[in-house]
């Protein structure tokens, strides 16, 4: 077992990265691979929330670190699914307690014993970003179809170009359809056509999604939300199945297009 | 106000987003490009005769690729010798 390495980053706060961490993991969790999420978010610790695990937190990524602790006490199982675990981010610390090269030694002690490591990424493009991306074989950029969070998707990009990090791939998240139907929401291919990387997974908006963080149960665990079944679809292609797009805006032609896109560099 | 109930708002989004991003990935604004254009106006000028005014400067992309594309009409030969 080797694991791949996947880091999910915006740029833009807010716009679904810990939600999107918590539901690939749950999917992939449920569908038999071993998984390790770590919050990369130090300070402002959120995915034991949204994952339903904030009750059992001992350890967290700065005692490993920083040796008080080990790898295995601070990696915390999820309740249901006995392959699902979780690192938690340090709370009283700030980012500059963790270095890039502390989160490939971490992500390296793990690879031989787990399928993915998922790791959530901090809002920005500093010191905590950089830590994030250190380890990742794989980088995910999401985006909502609005002009902030895509003009900060397209400065992630821009720096994971420079550090000659694999092509990063792309999830649109929270695309309201009624919304693109009326030409007030930029498309999926709109979106696609600005930023210029392949596309991962299309995620809409969906009122589950806050339910399910509310619960502590992502909504990848829901077989009838519709979020949850992009973001399964997500897992599956971190899988390397092929899984078309969900036909979101049922418009003739259009789907067919971005199916095409999706498959480009 | 008239711009909040005008619809199809999502294409002035994609076109402003267009221009952005390509000064955002080049770090060239278009002032810096204006002055990039009247420099090469004055080195192309010292070697063949141009018409300052018709010289069209102008960033493009395909995909994630940025392209400087400039379009410099030359003045006849022909015409200058007869002057
Ligand atoms: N597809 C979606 N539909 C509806 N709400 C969503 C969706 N994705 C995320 N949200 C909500 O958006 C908010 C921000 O998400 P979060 O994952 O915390 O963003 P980030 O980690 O990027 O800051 C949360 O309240 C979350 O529930
Ligand atoms: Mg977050």
């Amino acid at each position: 077992m080797t694991a791949q390495v996947v880091t999910i980053s915006s740029g833009k706060g807010g716009v679904g990265k810990t939600t999107a961490v918590a539901n690939i993991a749950f999917a992939l969790a449920a569908s038999g691979s071993k998984v390790v999420c770590i919050d990369g978010d130090i300070g402002l610790r959120n995915l034991d929330v949204v994952m339903g695990l904030e009750n059992r937190i001992v350890y967290d990524i700065v005692d490993v670190i920083e040796g008080r602790c080990k790898l295995r006490q601070a990696m915390i199982r999820d309740k249901h699914l006995p392959e699902l675990y979780l690192i938690p981010a340090a709370q009283t610390r700030d980012k500059n307690a963790v270095s890039p090269s502390d989160m490939k030694r971490v992500c390296d002690e793990i690879r031989p014993e787990a399928d993915f490591v998922l790791i959530d990424s901090p809002a920005g493009i500093e010191r905590g970003f950089r830590n994030a991306i250190a380890p990742a074989d794989r980088v995910l950029v999401i985006t909502n179809p609005e002009v902030s969070a895509v003009r900060d998707a397209d400065r992630v990009i821009g720096i994971l170009e420079a550090e000659e990090k694999h092509s990063p791939a792309l999830i649109i998240n929270r695309l309201n359809p009624d919304l693109v139907k009326q030409h007030d929401m930029l498309s999926a291919e709109d979106v696609l056509d600005l930023l210029g990387i392949k596309l991962i997974g299309i995620v809409p908006e969906d009122e589950s999604v806050i339910v399910g963080s509310n619960r502590g149960v992502p909504v990848s665990q829901d077989p009838k939300s519709r979020a949850g079944q992009a973001f399964r679809n997500i897992a599956h292609r971190l899988k390397g199945e092929e899984v078309p797009f969900l036909d979101l805006d049922k418009q003739a032609g259009l789907w067919d297009r971005i199916q095409k896109m999706a498959g480009r560099r | 106000m008239w711009w909040f109930k005008s619809k199809r708002s999502a294409a002035s989004a994609k076109e402003r987003l267009q221009l952005v991003l390509i000064h955002d990935r080049t770090d060239l604004t278009p002032a810096e490009l204006n002055e990039l254009k009247d420099e090469l106006i004055q080195v192309i000028s010292r070697h063949v005769e141009i018409d300052p005014d018709a010289v069209q400067i102008d960033l493009q992309h395909d995909g994630r690729t940025q392209r400087l594309v400039a379009d410099i009409p030359l003045r006849s030969v022909t015409r200058r010798r007869a002057g």
